[in-house]
């Protein structure tokens, strides 16, 4: 006599089980048909055995977490750039990453993002590709040859026309552009197709100079920071690869799907989605980057790093300018990094240790108060 | 109940401050006046910098304070009246911040009552919530400093410039330390509180320093030379400066000498007592020693891995520690050591006498310290240390009584804990217990090296003997090898099989292997088996024979059940499971083994699927047995085949090289077409690259597909017969790659992961032609180790090789780093009696640890294996 779903869920849903191992109970559940006696034997040996599989009390993952992440570390390589996902874009790999990481940098050094696309982009190589262009970052160079002429104190730019059309720009736009980003006089010419002519405002060499430098930092269409945009065909849509980050900014464009966009910069994450998401950028970031080198860690170790880095609301760095240098314990920080400063600054404030971490007990001698430390015996 | 000792004290909490001069001078014992040491006799002058009140460190002479000897006496502070007031260079930037934003005329805080009470509110919430007030206490002088005129006796304020090392010129005008005390003393106590120190503990005036206190002698003892010469301390070496500079500055300003020449003596003042504190300050010149070498001073002391904190505080030196190279002994457990006997003599346990083992232990006295398990001291009840010698051994044993303590010598079955650095995670000390052995090495089973990461060719490791009754239990408890196969790093086992394990019992469950029961006895003859299975087969005259994988089968527990591919597996689309024609599907029923392979999937450390289950489902100590059977096992069956390699295993036949030699130049033609359609500008680039990058990745292409290409065709040759292939196919040792260096080609040399360019101008080696972009001019090793390299490709062999060893070195110190911050970073971090995982001040970092609040060694690799074999046990029908 097997029993209903109903029943089923009435008897699994009010234990005290994590979510996923209350749903695969059920569906296994579900799948075989079981009587209610077999259920209630069921349950009660996966409690049993959940019970078991939990973690001690007192157990000091602390350091069994930073241990297994900290030595997979020496097995790691030092080669900086590879080429991941995309044979076209250099991503930072291997150990240097995970130092990226866990440092809580403000910029990566090789930001990249992933950007999906919606559906009626996503199909169409053509739209994909225009969007690209929209994002990608437009400057001078890419678009026309630049001539210095010295005799008539001017920049000739020569565009190109096949490049313009591919971009979608057109020869007014540029001068416009070109006119209120450097404040100087923009003529397009009228005797040669496709030619602009700026003049500096006064005529000195140095300020041609200047002004020839200057030109070459303008981002003419696109977003300023991303240097490049790939297209790739992902199962069967498409899918731009970006080399340079900018999450805010990409987001706002049309077409982009803003629920599958994904950059590697964990600060931008920050700033757009809040701490929630940082967090879980940080796991799915050093995750792949531990799992790219054929090492496995568990997730609950890079979890913990990863919660001990945001608990307090914004992304901490692991070292003395984030957590280590916040601890409430003045032995703790002074033995840690810059000693001195921190026992100075301890007698200034008149400040109390009291002794309840790791490090400030073994300095004193005496036994920690984690895992067997912190078992007390009473008698009566 | 007297003979219980006392609970040690616990020490609650320590408070930190600063001395004021009353309390430097309450805690001195006497004022330090002359900068001599001692007379000419060698005894310490009164009132100097040696003085006896201010403890002892010659034996024989008692402190005149507290009259203990040397080594009992802590010692005592003494103190120096300075002349004039100084600055304490550590806290030149809080003087610096607290003088801007104090009034000039009235010293108080350049703030109205609102913003003072404001700010003393968060510093006080701050405080609560167990923050620093870094944050809170800037933005007080940042606040305070806005004001130009004071708001309470409307006093114009100056700007303050602060320059190095130790000087505040207000407008023109330079402050003395003792116009910026007078400054500092007249600030109110509320005011105070508001720049976040504590009146009570810490005035700002007591940052200028009116009084030195003198550190005791035991804290800069003086050493005396061979040559019965004394050489002072680094510090009493200051110490005496600073006398001299300040009795030089008394006599002149009695003596009513010019302002400038008082001005210079103060400074010369200032800067002895910055040098004592710190001799590293950036502006100032460090003070010598005669040799030139800097004085390492008070901040010195502190600071740095070799400083007190880091290096004497959280890391100490030990006793009863043991160090020796280690080599293997499969013969022994997992869960043993081997101790060399001149250790086991030396090291001793401690061990109370009891009416229960009083017997024994007389007997190890009785022994002395000569024969093994013998004593070396005896402890008396009143703490006398007694050493067992050869005279008064039989009279010690005799007045052995209950209440005595016997220092025995290390036996078979004590417990001490095994080391080897790095310790990178906690399986880098594990407990095993002892056994002692002949010759001079530490002996541990090979199964274990992965987990300490060790290996023979010289390793050293350490070993600790546990003197309390707790440590011993905690450590058989917790850290025992055992206790430790399953890594929490990735829950899977960390000790496991390993070179010969694996290849032994690849070779013993591979084929059929017809085994005579004499062979069969002799393979299983170290485990705990004495009856044999059915035989699988009988010979021509009737023998019975049994099979590889019934051998095994026998150190398997009853009750195992277990599928998966083996690491042979071909990976075939479509796995044909059980009717694997490759023999490379193992099954085993009932802890016995029907089909596959045994090798690296199976036994083999961080990978080992049976080893993995056995300790989930069956405990540690099955987990343990299994380890130690196969070992032992594995050992008799590689005995039983041998297994052996050598150069010719690398002999390919001729029409192979050929073949080889051919591939490689077809391969070189290739890049020749490839640089000539570059050259000829016909290459299109690659989407994103420029040519010179799309022609480098393309020929690299081309050539890596040509040594892989090599590679199949040695490996077709050398055959599954082979060592070399049988160790890197079982997963033991090496790979097809090594093999196929070996035997048919080396392939590419790189650097960053690109072709070999670096060298002189245009080109690599003199050999080759400028701009050549050939593939031997960029270090590409057409050669195989066995046939020999030529010169050049020999240098770039070499400077792959170097690049390898720079990469190692680099990276060992950054990971180290890396380790050191992760583990300071969580390491207060604790799993709670209600499953959340919080620090020390109570936060909140995990609500339940991972989420699921399971242990990473207890689950199957977060996958939902548990609930699908419990619904299988319970209905009998399978879930998937």
């Amino acid at each position: 006599m097997t029993i209903s779903e109903a029943t089923i869920d009435s008897m699994i849903s009010q234990l005290d089980l994590p979510k996923n191992i209350m749903k695969t109970l059920k569906d296994d559940v579900m799948k075989v048909g079981v009587t209610k006696k077999e259920l209630e034997d069921i349950i009660d040996r996966v409690r049993n055995s959940y019970a078991y599989a939990c973690v001690e009390p007192c157990e000091a993952v602390g350091v069994v977490s930073a241990q297994s992440i900290g030595e997979p570390g020496t097995q790691m390589t030092m080669r900086t750039f590879h080429y991941a996902g995309v044979a076209e874009i250099n991503v930072t790999l291997g150990l240097p990453r995970l130092i990226e990481i866990v440092d809580a940098r403000k910029q990566p050094s090789t930001p990249m993002m992933t950007i999906a696309l919606e559906e009626e982009y996503a199909n169409d190589r053509d739209k994909a590709r225009r969007l690209a262009w929209e994002i990608e970052a437009t400057h001078i160079e890419h678009l026309a040859d630049i001539t210095t002429d010295l005799a008539n104190m001017h920049l000739i730019i020569d565009l190109h026309e096949k490049t313009l059309m591919q971009r979608g720009l057109k020869v007014d736009d540029i001068a416009d552009k070109l006119r209120e980003e450097l404040d100087v006089m923009v003529n397009v010419s009228g005797s040669i197709a496709n030619q602009v002519i700026v003049t500096p405002n006064s005529p000195s060499y140095r300020e041609l100079l200047q002004l020839a430098k200057n030109i070459h930092f303008i981002t003419l269409k696109g977003i300023e920071g991303i240097k490049r945009v790939v297209i790739r065909k992902d199962g069967d849509e498409y899918t731009l690869y970006t080399e340079g980050s900018q999450l805010k900014e990409v987001l706002q464009i049309e077409g982009v799907d803003i629920t599958r966009t994904y950059t590697n910069n964990i600060g931008e994450i920050y700033d757009v989605f809040g701490v929630e998401a940082a967090r879980n950028a940080i796991i799915t970031e050093a995750t792949s980057t531990l799992s790219e080198q054929g090492l496995t860690v568990d997730i609950r170790h890079i979890m913990l790093v990863s919660d001990i880095m945001c608990c307090d609301g914004e992304v901490k760095q692991i070292g003395r300018h984030g957590i280590s240098g916040e601890k409430a314990s003045v032995f703790a920080r002074a033995a840690f990094e810059v000693t001195v400063n921190h026992l100075l600054d301890a007698g200034m404030r008149g400040d109390r240790d009291e002794l309840n971490g790791v490090t400030e007990n073994i300095i004193v001698g005496q036994p920690i108060k984690l895992g067997t430390g912190d078992v007390h015996l009473i008698t009566r | 109940m007297n003979d219980i000792p006392s609970i040690p004290k616990r020490v609650g909490a320590i408070k930190f401050g600063l001395l004021s001069p009353r309390e430097v001078r309450k805690m001195s014992v006497t004022a330090i006046i002359t900068a001599d040491t001692y007379d000419d006799d060698g005894y310490p002058i009164d009132m100097g910098l040696m003085d006896l009140r201010l403890g002892v460190i010659d034996p024989g002479l008692k402190c005149k304070t507290c009259g203990s000897r040397a080594g009992e006496c802590p010692g005592h502070f003494g103190h120096i009246d300075l002349v004039a007031p100084v600055i304490h260079v550590g806290f030149n930037k809080t003087i610096r911040k607290a003088l801007r934003s104090i009034c000039r005329n009235c010293s108080r805080l350049l703030l109205d009552s609102e913003k003072k009470k404001n700010f003393l509110a968060q510093l006080e919430t701050s405080k609560e919530m167990g923050h620093l007030p870094d944050d809170i206490i800037n933005e007080v002088f940042k606040e305070a400093r806005k004001s130009k005129t004071c708001p309470y006796c409307s006093t114009e304020q100056l700007e303050i410039k602060f320059e190095k090392p130790s000087d505040y010129v207000e407008d023109g005008h330079k402050l003395t330390p003792t116009e910026i005390r007078d400054r500092f003393e007249n600030i109110p106590d509320e005011d105070v509180k508001v720049i976040g120190m504590d009146p009570s503990s810490a005035r700002p005036e007591w940052m200028i320093l009116t009084v030195l206190p003198v550190p005791p002698v035991t804290v800069r003892p003086s050493i005396t030379l061979e040559s019965g010469q004394r050489s002072e301390d680094d510090l009493t070496h200051k110490l005496v400066d600073i006398i001299r500079i300040n009795q030089r500055f008394q006599e002149n300003r009695d003596a009513g000498a010019p302002q400038l020449i008082i001005e210079d003596l103060w400074e010369l003042l200032q800067y002895h007592v910055t040098t004592f504190f710190d001799n590293e300050v950036s502006g100032v010149p460090p003070a010598r020693h005669r040799s030139g070498r800097p004085l390492k001073t008070l901040t010195q002391r502190l600071k740095g891995k070799e400083g007190r904190f880091r290096g004497s505080l959280s890391g100490k030196r030990v006793n009863f520690s043991a160090r020796t190279v280690v080599s293997p002994d499969p013969n022994l457990s997992i869960n043993e050591v081997g101790v060399p006997y001149a250790i086991a003599t030396q090291m001793t346990i401690p061990e109370r006498v009891t009416s229960r083992n009083i017997g024994l232990l007389r007997m190890y006295v009785l022994r002395g310290s000569g024969v093994h398990p013998g004593a070396n001291y005896v402890i008396r009840e009143d703490g006398r240390r007694i050493r067992v010698s050869e005279i008064n051994k039989e009279e010690l044993a005799e007045k052995i009584e209950l209440g005595w303590t016997v220092e025995r010598q290390l036996m078979d079955g004590d417990v001490v804990l095994f080391n080897r650095q790095p310790s990178l995670h906690k399986m880098s000390i594990m407990a095993h217990l002892v056994k002692v052995l002949p010759d001079k090495t530490f002996r541990l089973n090979p199964a274990v090296c992965p987990p300490y990461n060790a290996d023979f060719d010289g390793d050293e490791m350490n070993m600790h003997v546990l003197q309390t009754e707790e440590s011993r239990a905690e450590a058989s408890i917790l850290m025992q090898v055992q206790e430790n196969i399953l890594s929490p790093r990735f829950g899977g086992p960390i000790i496991g099989g390993i070179h010969d394990h694996i290849s032994g019992l690849f070779l013993l469950t591979r084929n059929e292997n017809a085994i005579t029961k004499n062979a069969a006895l002799e393979l299983l003859r170290k485990s705990d088996i004495r009856v044999l299975p059915e035989p699988s087969s009988y010979s021509e005259d009737g023998e019975p024979l049994w099979n590889g994988k019934q051998i095994f089968s026998q150190i398997l527990p009853k009750g195992l059940y277990l599928e998966f591919p083996a690491q042979v597996c071909f990976k075939c689309d479509t796995c044909k499971k059980k009717d694997c024609e490759y023999n490379a599907y193992v099954v085993i029923e009932d802890g016995e083994m029907l089909q596959g392979t045994i090798d690296e999937q199976a036994i083999g450390a961080f990978k080992g699927k049976i080893l993995d289950k056995i300790v989930k489902e069956f405990g540690s100590e099955a987990g343990a047995k299994f380890v130690d059977d196969f070992t032992r096992l594995a050992i008799r069956g590689v005995m039983k085949t041998g297994l052996s390699f050598g150069i010719s295993d690398e002999d390919i036949p001729k029409t192979a090289k050929m073949q080889i030699n051919n591939l490689l130049n077809d391969a070189e033609e290739k890049v020749k077409t490839l640089i000539e359609a570059y050259e000829a500008k016909e290459l299109e680039a690659l989407p994103g690259r420029t040519l010179e990058e799309t022609i480098e990745m393309k020929i690299m292409q081309e050539l890596g597909k040509a040594r892989d290409q090599t590679g199949n065709i040695a490996g077709k040759q050398l055959g599954l017969e082979n060592s070399a292939v049988i160790m890197a196919k079982s997963g033991a040792r090496g790979s097809m790659l090594n093999l196929t260096q070996m035997a048919a080609c080396v392939g590419q040399q790189a650097v960053r992961g690109e072709r070999i360019r670096r060298g002189y101008a245009g080109r690599t080696l003199p050999h080759f032609d400028k701009g050549d972009l050939g593939a031997d001019a960029h270090g590409f090793v057409k050669a195989s180790y066995k046939s020999g390299l030529n010169p050049t490709e020999y240098f770039f062999h070499a400077i792959g090789g170097r690049e390898g060893l720079v990469d190692t070195a680099v990276r060992t110190s950054q990971s180290g780093y890396l380790q050191r911050r992760l583990v300071n970073a969580l390491q207060d971090l604790e799993v709670q009696y209600d499953g959340s995982v919080r620090e020390t001040r109570g936060v909140v970092v995990q609500f339940k640890y991972g989420e699921d609040g399971i242990d990473s060694t207890k689950s199957d690799y977060s996958k939902p294996e548990a609930i699908h074999r419990i619904v299988r046990m319970v209905t009998g029908k399978e879930v998937n």
